[in-house]
């Protein structure tokens, strides 16, 4: 007898593609018939498509294929148009933003201009992807919550690209597009401002992230621990006593006294998740602006401790400091 | 339904099975916890020296095989001989040899054993030889700044003084010298030409390799990036996110030269807060001041003496940065100081005792 289980759904249904129930925006023009793939149904749901893609997503692929296309060129461009090379040096490859003199002018391209004119069609990438998550949740008749979850995420996305560049008067500010070279920007950032670990929205955003992380993990352990009394199929959970839902939440109430609901789990796990960007751009908002020097700032708002003499590697003997 | 006698023992010899099955996994991954991280530093046993307060993380580990090995690789060479006090009316070098310069003023019997000396040290038998030679012209330069890094950079080479095979080492040119770079790429403009791509000078960083020409060449270009006050009116840093990548590219040619980490000197919380800085900071400063000079005064004027195949890519003469001394030792040779069969590097006016 075939079971269904989770994580590797090993049930496929096959049939006429499913499109939705009608009058609930489903009926809106999507393209393609829709296919199904074993493969994907592993690991979620078999059918793929139809899509709908629209002029907001038209432009949103076109634009981030443009944006893809100039950062990967500028990076085949600097091993000289060498394949080998290119991919050797994938990782530390780079399209940088321009130096600090040019300010918030547009610098040659090879200098920083091309950096301009990628981040331009990113940005529009990014954002008519935005319209289109708004645009599909409201043909759906749905909540805008993934819209404004998305959103939160390109206020962190735009602080770091357009806004603090602007305020701070040069586009140099701006993250480069590679993958080391991001890494190695932001300690450099770090260290440039004083530690951003010494920024308090800092560790508001990092206090999200990991609490993000394990409300998700709690959340996600609960509902796969209870799917063995159908506690993923949700319907009539909510309302019946002694259902898997019920079980799922006295477990909660029995280990530490609280619970939180069917719909309240998933409210915790969204403002999570938001406030880790948003408290994030805060913080990026406020580097070099406002505050230019994290730890001398936690150093005068008297949270940053102060130590003996520092006595070298001649200095200290034995086990005590 | 009532449990017969039975089941009811079966039940207490399955707790009970359960718990000795509990007890031992619990018991055999405490000792585990206990003899492995032991039994691995047995096998790879570490050396920890503490640089800072307690709990700031401030310290230096090492693997004892690296340190060991470092020992192995820094082993003085014994000196030849031993100085010769002169005595009244000996005979003086210049008066023998005429291309004696800049050792003319030693005794004829020091000057022979230091030549020959020297020319164990930075393997070339033609050092000051009768025939005139580009080694000899570069060699004159170098003696004044032997005496000058002994006699007036004290404050970072201590008593312990260099000599000739501090850097050389029995080659002719040390193993680490550095030139300056040529762009990485072709195609970036002045902001990224430097950077991003893997260079062993920056440790496969992406970090740009022209850091060492910014800070040990020029000195145009402050090494601190903060500002110095929380915030800052008066613009007391104005560097740039490249300016930043340079001295973080420095910092890891100073870690990396020294065979430290950065706690060697700084507490990271706060790498430009004197009060975060430990005595070999200090020590640090000058060793990069004092390489800026020996670049400037003396490499530089080797420059137009050395024959083609000696220069960098750009056509320039290798330069000094700290490995060239430190060759991965907090200090050169581990601190053994070889000068004192050498008065006459110590000084242009040497004492025998």
């Amino acid at each position: 007898m075939p079971e269904y289980q989770n994580i590797f759904t090993q049930v496929q249904v096959r049939g006429p593609a499913e499109l939705g129930v009608a009058g609930g925006g489903a009926e809106l023009g999507r393209t393609g018939a829709g296919g199904f793939s074993s493969l994907l149904g592993w690991i979620g749901n078999a059918q793929l498509g139809p899509i709908y893609l629209g002029s907001w997503g038209l432009i949103s692929l076109v634009t981030g294929i443009v944006w893809f296309n100039i950062v990967g060129l500028s990076m085949l461009a600097s091993v000289d148009y060498n394949v080998a090379e290119f991919i050797r040096q994938l990782f530390w490859l780079s399209l940088e933003p321009p130096a600090q003199e040019y300010g918030l002018s547009i610098p040659p391209l090879n200098d920083g201009g091309l950096f301009i004119i990628a981040s331009f069609f990113l940005l529009i990438s990014v954002c008519t992807w935005w319209i289109r998550t708004y645009v599909r949740a409201t043909a759906l008749g749905m909540g805008h919550h993934v819209a404004w979850a998305f959103a939160a995420a390109i206020w962190l996305f735009l602080v770091l690209g357009l806004i603090r560049p602007i305020m701070m008067g040069s586009w140099s500010e701006a993250v480069p597009y590679g993958i080391f070279p991001h890494l190695d920007w932001t300690t450099a950032f770090s260290l440039r401002y004083g530690n951003l670990f010494y920024n308090p929205f800092h560790a508001l955003s990092i206090t999200f992230l990991y609490g993000a992380t394990m409300l998700f993990a709690m959340h996600g352990a609960t509902v796969l621990a209870i799917t063995r009394f159908g506690g993923d199929r949700e319907i009539e959970q909510i309302v019946d006593r002694g259902t898997a839902y019920e079980r799922g939440a006295l477990f909660w109430r029995w280990t530490m006294g609280f619970n939180a609901t069917a719909e309240g789990i998933h409210r915790w796990i969204w403002w999570f998740a938001i406030l880790t960007p948003i408290t994030g751009g805060i913080g990026i908002l406020l580097t070099g602006t406002v505050v230019d020097n994290w730890y001398l700032w936690a150093v005068e708002h008297g949270f940053a401790p102060e130590y003996p003499p520092m006595l070298g590697a001649d200095g200290y003997t034995g086990t005590g400091g | 339904m009532k449990k017969t006698r039975n089941q009811i023992r079966d039940e207490i010899a399955g707790l009970m099975f359960r718990g000795a099955l509990i007890g031992i996994i619990a018991f055999t991954a405490a000792v585990a916890f206990m003899v492995i991280p032991r039994q691995l530093g047995r096998i790879w046993p570490v050396e920890t020296v503490q640089t800072g307060f307690r709990g700031t993380g401030m310290e230096v580990v090492d693997f004892v095989s690296d340190s060991e090995a470092l020992a192995a690789a820094n082993i003085p060479p014994v000196a030849t001989s031993v100085p010769i006090p002169p005595e009244p009316g000996e005979p003086l070098a210049r008066d023998v040899y005429p291309n004696s310069e800049p050792l003319g003023h030693l005794t004829v019997r020091n000057y022979d054993r230091l030549v020959a000396q020297m020319r164990e040290w930075v393997g070339n038998d033609t050092l000051f030889s009768e025939e005139e030679n580009y080694a000899t012209e570069v060699a004159r330069l170098m003696i004044p700044m032997t005496w000058n890094i002994n006699e007036n950079w004290d404050g970072h080479v201590a008593d312990t003084a260099v000599t000739c095979y501090t850097c050389h080492r029995g080659e002719q040119v040390p193993a680490n010298v550095w030139n300056i770079p040529e762009p990485l790429n072709d195609w970036a403009g002045p902001s990224a030409m430097f950077q991003n791509q893997a260079r062993a000078s920056t440790y496969s960083t992406t970090l740009p390799v022209d850091a060492l020409q910014t800070y040990l060449l020029e000195d145009e270009q402050l090494v601190g990036v903060h500002g110095y006050s929380s915030r800052d009116e008066d613009d007391s840093s104005n560097a740039s996110i490249y300016h930043t990548y340079q001295t973080y590219a420095l910092m890891m040619h100073f870690a990396n030269s020294l065979g430290v980490n950065c706690t060697y000197c700084h507490n990271t919380r706060s790498p430009a807060d004197p009060a975060g800085y430990t005595p070999q900071w200090g020590t640090a400063q000058l060793g990069r001041i004092m390489v800026q000079e020996i670049n400037n005064e003396y490499i530089l004027a080797t420059e137009p003496l050395l024959p083609p195949e000696r220069l960098g890519p750009l056509g320039d003469v290798a330069k000094v940065n700290c490995t060239t001394c430190h060759q991965g030792a907090t200090k050169p040779l581990l601190g053994q100081s070889m000068v004192a069969e050498w008065p006459e590097l110590i000084s242009s006016e040497p004492v025998y005792e």
